[in-house]
C-alpha cells in the first residue's frame, strides 16, 4: 500500500487531535501568534468595510498573518481534493443516517450534504436559514464570545483560561439545543 | 535575569495601547513587535495549508460529524478536540517552563482571556450557528476549498455577522 492511499483514508481522532494541538506551539514559536481563526473575519471587516466603527479601527496589516493562515486552510481543503481524496463517503452512525434519510438527505460524498447546501436551494426558506442565517450566527456569535473553537476551545484551554472553558461549554450547549430541538423543524421546511 | 530583548518586548506589550484595546475582545492579537512581511508570511500560509489538510482528513469539517457530535452519537469529535487540548496544554506548559523563544528570538508571552457575559451569550449564538452550518470559522474556509462553493455565501454572511457585532457592540450586554 503506498503512502498516498494510506493518507487518503480518514484520519482517526488520535492522529488528527494531537496534530491540531501542535498548531498552538507551532504558531507561538513561529512568531508569537496565538492560534485563532475567527479574528480573520474581523480583520476582513477592518480591511474592507471599517465604516468608522471603533471596533474595526486598528492596524489590521499587523494581523495579516492570520489572513495568510486562513488562505492556507482554504488551499489545504483544495489540496485534499486534488491529492488525498477519500473515495468512500463519510461513515456516520446508522441512527443519524436513519434520521437524515427522513429529511431526504442521502448523499454522504461531500463535507456538507449537497441536498441542503447548493446554489439552487440558497434562496429557499431552508437555504436562507441554513446558509445565510447560520453563517451570520457563526460570525456574530464568535466575535461576541471573543473566539471560536480554535481561539477558545483549543488555544484558550491550552493556556488554562477559565473564560475559554465557559465559552466552550456555551458553544456545546448552544449546538446541542439547536441540533436536537430546532434543526428538525428547519430540515422539515 | 531579563535580557534587553525581553525588556523591549515587554515594553512593547505594555506600551502598546492599541494592543490593549483590541485584546479586550480579540482572541488573536499580534504579540510580536516585529513586523511580518514577504517571506515571513509564507510560513503562516504553509501552517494554514497543513491545518486545512488535517481538518478535512479528520472530517471535523463534515456537517455530518458535527451532527453526530451534538447528538452524542460518536466519540470522534470529542476525541479530536480533547486530544488537541491535552497536547496544547502540555505544549504551552513546556514553553512557559523552559521560557522558550520564537525562532526570531522574542520571548513568548501569553495574554489572559477576559471574561464578560458576552462569552456566554455569544458562545450560545455561535453554538446555534455551528449546529446549523456544521462549521466554525476555520472549517468554512476548508469547506470552500473542497469545492463546496456555495459556502462562500455562508462565509460572507459570517463576515457580515462580525461587522454587525462591531456596529451594535456598545448596545449589547457584556
Amino acid at each position: 500500500m503506498n503512502i498516498i492511499d494510506w493518507l487518503s483514508r480518514p484520519w482517526p481522532w488520535y492522529v488528527a487531535g494531537p496534530l491540531i494541538g501542535l498548531m498552538v506551539p507551532a504558531l507561538l514559536l513561529m512568531g508569537n501568534k496565538t492560534f485563532g481563526i475567527s479574528s480573520s473575519l474581523r480583520h476582513i471587516c477592518a480591511a474592507c468595510i471599517p465604516s468608522k466603527i471603533p471596533f474595526f479601527q486598528y492596524d489590521w496589516k499587523k494581523e495579516a498573518w492570520n489572513l495568510f493562515f486562513v488562505g492556507g486552510v482554504l488551499l489545504g481543503g483544495l489540496l485534499v481534493v486534488l491529492l488525498l481524496q477519500n473515495p468512500q463517503p463519510v461513515q456516520v452512525n446508522p441512527k443519524l443516517a436513519a434520521e437524515l434519510s427522513g429529511y431526504g438527505i442521502s448523499n454522504y460524498n461531500g463535507m456538507v450534504p449537497i441536498e441542503l447546501f447548493n446554489w439552487n436551494t440558497l434562496l429557499s426558506a431552508k437555504g436562507l436559514i441554513m446558509m445565510v442565517g447560520g453563517g451570520f450566527l457563526v460570525g456574530f456569535g464568535t466575535r461576541y464570545a471573543g473566539g471560536c473553537t480554535s481561539g477558545h476551545a483549543i488555544m484558550g484551554l491550552s493556556n488554562l483560561q477559565w473564560p475559554s472553558l465557559v465559552a466552550t461549554i456555551s458553544f456545546m450547549a448552544g449546538g446541542f439545543l439547536v441540533a436536537n430541538f430546532v434543526l428538525p423543524y428547519i430540515l422539515n421546511l | 535575569m531579563t535580557t534587553i530583548k525581553e525588556k523591549k518586548h515587554h515594553d512593547f506589550l505594555t506600551g502598546n495601547t492599541d494592543f490593549e484595546v483590541r485584546s479586550l475582545d480579540a482572541e488573536s492579537v499580534n504579540e510580536s513587535a516585529l513586523n511580518d512581511s514577504g517571506w515571513s508570511f509564507f510560513k503562516y500560509l504553509v501552517a494554514g495549508i497543513l491545518f486545512g489538510v488535517i481538518l478535512v482528513k479528520s472530517e471535523v469539517i463534515s456537517w455530518f460529524r458535527i451532527q453526530e457530535m451534538f447528538r452524542l452519537q460518536s466519540f470522534h469529535m470529542f476525541g479530536v478536540i480533547g486530544s488537541a487540548v491535552v497536547v496544547g496544554i502540555i505544549s504551552v506548559w513546556l514553553i512557559k517552563k523552559f521560557k522558550l523563544k520564537t525562532i526570531h528570538g522574542e520571548p513568548i508571552e501569553l495574554m489572559n482571556k477576559k471574561f464578560h457575559n458576552g462569552t456566554i451569550y455569544g458562545g450560545l449564538l455561535f453554538g446555534f450557528g455551528w449546529a446549523i452550518t456544521g462549521a466554525c470559522p476555520g472549517p468554512l474556509f476548508a469547506q470552500i476549498g473542497t469545492g463546496a462553493t456555495v459556502i462562500i455565501v455562508t462565509l460572507l454572511s459570517a463576515i457580515a455577522g462580525t461587522w454587525v457585532y462591531g456596529r451594535v457592540k456598545s448596545h449589547l450586554p457584556h
